[in-house]
């Protein structure tokens, strides 16, 4: 241990600004780019679900049109008939 | 060799094999960080000269050797997608990039912050200082040019070309304080043979030096698979993947 006390440790011999700005800078600028690496994967994650959903959806649509189709000219068979 | 290496080309396989190596990875990088950085804040030696300034060291080299470090991955990946068009190298030259940003900006941050106390100036026009500036607006030009195009395939081109002309950059970074005469300190670590540095300060860089390349190793997986995902968002694998997730969240 090269501290005799906990506020020797945090003055670090008169340079205590320069170290802990140095230790912070590099903390917080690494934090922040974990956090938004993580950020991005839900992010991601979310946008391709929504894109999923929507051709779903889209899809979806399309069998309910050709269906309809189907059942009015089915209809219109009946009606001729 | 070629063929144990084959299915990493498939981007299913990579994203399930990095997904595995995470934890793994996280878990050594917390393990010799907090070590290597507690050593280096209480227990190692202050320098002769400099006092406990010097502690700053133990960010300041690993983040600028990484920052070079991690320009040179990239730049394997780009020579490697330009050359074969192999998809993931692409997606990893994209995810190594705001990761060498960020240790670049550390390394000049870092500096700036132990050359005021020492050399009495924040920042001096030394070529040392110049080049790793310049390795910064490499990797934002990198970032942008990856960002700049809807169609990966023609952004990871002109990133690969920009970074492989940058390339020329490393060894003037490397080898500003033989070559001009400078105001930064020349190597003490990488002096083979004969480190000029007693081995109770030595101990805690070697850690700090493999703690900071592990994390980098986290953040490059994390992004990578980003990376995989948002490249391959048609696929049927990632479609069920995404709603297998979907589904444990709710």
């Amino acid at each position: 241990m090269q501290f005799s006390s906990f506020s020797d440790f945090i003055n670090m011999g008169g340079y205590g600004f320069y170290v802990w700005l140095s230790f912070g800078a590099a903390t917080l600028l690494l934090t922040m780019l974990i956090m938004s690496s993580r950020a991005d994967h839900t992010k991601i994650i979310d946008q391709i679900a929504q894109r999923k959903n929507r051709e779903d959806k889209l899809r979806q649509a399309r069998k309910n049109k050709q269906q309809q189709a189907a059942i009015q000219s089915a209809d219109l068979k009946e009606v001729n008939r | 060799m070629w063929k144990w290496l084959h299915p990493y080309a498939n981007p299913e396989v990579t994203y399930h094999f990095t997904s595995k190596l995470l934890p793994w990875l996280s878990a050594l990088a917390a393990i010799f960080l907090s070590i290597g950085l507690v050593w280096a804040l209480l227990f190692a030696p202050a320098d002769y000269q400099q006092g406990h300034s010097f502690r700053i060291f133990y960010i300041h080299v690993p983040a600028a050797s990484l920052s070079m470090g991690i320009y040179f991955g990239m730049a394997i990946a780009a020579f490697c997608s330009l050359v074969w068009q192999f998809k993931l190298a692409d997606a990893s030259a994209a995810a190594l990039a705001p990761i060498g940003a960020v240790f670049t900006a550390i390394a000049l941050i870092t500096g700036a912050a132990w050359g005021k106390p020492m050399w009495g100036t924040w920042w001096i026009w030394d070529a040392r200082l110049t080049s790793e500036l310049i390795l910064l607006f490499l990797y934002l030009g990198v970032i942008a040019l990856h960002s700049a195009f809807e169609d990966k395939n023609l952004a990871g081109k002109a990133a690969g070309i920009l970074t492989l002309v940058g390339v020329i950059n490393i060894p003037i970074i490397k080898y500003s304080v033989d070559w001009w005469n400078t105001l930064h300190q020349g190597s003490t670590v990488s002096k083979l043979g004969k480190p000029s540095m007693s081995l109770d300060m030595l101990w805690p860089f070697i850690i700090c030096f493999i703690g900071f390349s592990l994390l980098v190793g986290v953040i490059a997986c994390l992004r990578f698979r980003n990376e995989i995902l948002a490249r391959n968002s048609i696929r049927p694998w990632v479609r069920e993947l995404v709603s297998q997730k979907l589904n444990n969240d709710h």
